[in-house]
């Protein structure tokens, strides 16, 4: 039994239906990456594990347990956090409460959030506050998005730290080289469906670029 | 005219108006939702604190402490059932909502306990006062200052030193993202929702012994109690004593000049504060 399952699974937004069907497995200990173009699909497939979108309860299963209809509270019960794109830090509060949200532990002001300027930092608060829930699975959704190369390769050097701590990971990218880098197995989409499959290795070049972009190039 | 005298019973009539506020304001300020049935809930609070204490033949100060659990159950069972729904992007189903909520509370009222202005009776402390240097000072107006600074301290506690607190300000900041951090943001509403009707209960408890009331007087209740809120901002419970006592002093010093301007008095004051700062005085930091 797979640690973490969809079986065709759709989501809507209204009447625009945003995932076609997509199949995925997250085994313990691996890591995935979901890549694809810009309206892919990719943050919906995330928003729709972590209980942001209500999907059919059997189209995503957590431990064989159909979760797909559960809300996002419920969700992070059960071991599976988010690190949302576009970080969505609580402005209002300091980063050790923003760390504490959802966690019993000490209160008080240390620093606040309007002293970090680095987006850098700023990451790494919102993967550590989704670390603070103690999580089986990790849903990393665009957390390159708008850094630096070479800070995006420090966030990603935390990785293997992270997966020893007991997390299994999906990202999200459009980012295609640090996830390939990253990533066991990697998962291709286009308009919503799973369009490619398989280990970084056994991917070539060519067959990534048609899976992403809907065109064989020659 | 004694000054000092004047401005002393607007500063505490300023604690009455800010204990209206801080429910109106706990409760806008985390979900948005402007409860034009506030200031109803104040007056059945005290219709309810009147009955426990006619019935069981309790001073007003014990039957306003076994109240609580009523109206705390009542508030959070209104916005768990019926207020969570009218949340949303659109910012009239509130309005309606409470606006019929009111409607419905006045007529309750005034079927159970009829148009007859009544008073929670409280013995000798109606009359009683203190005597500081030129200055007399009513206990219950004082009493009332001091609850209203108790019950600021105490949501100040609540919001920034419990784990309550914090879900409280992260749910006000971006209420899908508290969910991913397990927060059930429809009981935090109702949670909040609750306390606020804590702090109508003591409002009740003032409203009711200081002065007479009815069935009818909770939207006049609830200007006031807006007043305060909007001049103070929403930064700060603080602020929203400023508001209630900038809102009282402007009432003494209107009705010492001449009794006709009181209530006008602490209007224009609102007015001229908003035209001034319309974020209010002590205003959020992120909108």
């Amino acid at each position: 039994m797979s640690l973490l399952e969809t079986q065709g699974l759709t989501a809507f937004y209204g009447d625009f239906q945003a995932l076609f069907g997509v199949d995925l497995r997250l085994e313990e200990g691996e890591t995935l990456a979901v890549i694809g173009a810009n309206g892919a699909g990719k943050s919906t497939l995330m928003r729709s594990i972590c209980g942001l979108i209500a999907n059919s309860a059997d189209q995503i299963r957590f431990e064989g347990r159909g979760i797909g209809a559960l809300a996002a509270p419920d969700i992070v019960r059960l071991g599976i956090a988010m690190v949302p794109e576009g970080r969505k830090l609580f402005p209002s509060l300091s980063v050790e409460e923003n760390l504490l949200v959802g966690c019993y532990g000490r209160s008080g002001r240390v620093w606040t959030l309007d002293t970090i300027y680095d987006l850098f930092q700023q990451q790494m608060v919102a993967i550590g506050r989704a670390l603070m829930s103690n999580p089986r699975i990790l849903l990393c959704d665009e957390i390159s998005l708008g850094l630096a190369p070479v800070v995006i390769r420090d966030i990603y050097a935390a990785f293997p730290k992270i997966r020893a701590g007991g997390a299994s990971i999906v990202v999200v990218e459009q980012d295609i080289g640090q996830a390939l880098a990253v990533a066991d197995r990697v998962y291709c989409l286009m308009e919503g469906r799973v369009t490619l499959t398989g280990t970084p290795s056994s991917l070539t070049r060519d067959a990534i670029h048609a899976a992403y972009f809907g065109a064989h190039t020659t | 005219m004694n000054w000092l005298d004047t401005i002393v019973q607007g500063v505490l009539l300023g604690g009455l108006y800010a204990l209206f506020a801080a429910g109106l304001g706990l409760v806008f300020g985390i979900m948005r939702l402007v409860n034009l049935a506030h200031g109803d809930l104040i007056v059945l609070a005290a219709f309810l604190v009147l009955l426990l204490a006619s019935a069981l033949g309790l001073s007003p100060f014990v039957a306003a402490a076994l109240a609580p659990p009523a109206m705390v159950a009542f508030g959070w069972g209104l916005q768990f059932v019926v207020l969570n729904r009218t949340l949303g992007k659109d910012i009239l189903p509130p309005l309606l909502v409470t606006f019929g909520l009111s409607i419905v509370i006045q007529n309750g009222l005034l079927e159970g306990f009829s148009a007859d202005s009544r008073r929670i009776p409280a013995g000798a402390l109606e009359t009683a006062s203190l005597q500081f240097g030129p200055v007399s000072v009513g206990t219950m107006p004082l009493l009332t200052f001091l609850s209203a600074i108790g019950v600021i301290v105490a949501l100040n506690l609540i919001f920034y030193h419990t784990d309550l607190g914090r879900a409280f300000r992260a749910t006000s900041d971006d209420r899908a993202t508290a969910g991913l951090m397990g927060i059930r943001a429809d009981r935090i509403f109702a949670t909040a929702t609750g306390l606020a009707m804590m702090v109508v209960t003591i409002a009740a408890l003032y409203l009711g012994t200081r002065a007479n009331f009815d069935p009818t007087m909770g939207p006049a209740r609830l200007i006031y109690a807006f007043e305060a809120v909007i001049i103070g901002g929403l930064g700060s419970f603080w602020g929203t004593l400023a508001g209630g006592i900038i809102l009282g002093v402007s009432q003494t010093i209107g009705a010492a000049i001449n009794p006709e301007w009181q209530i006008l008095a602490g209007h224009v004051a609102f007015l001229l504060v908003l035209l001034a700062r319309p974020r209010g005085l002590f205003p959020r930091a992120v909108d």
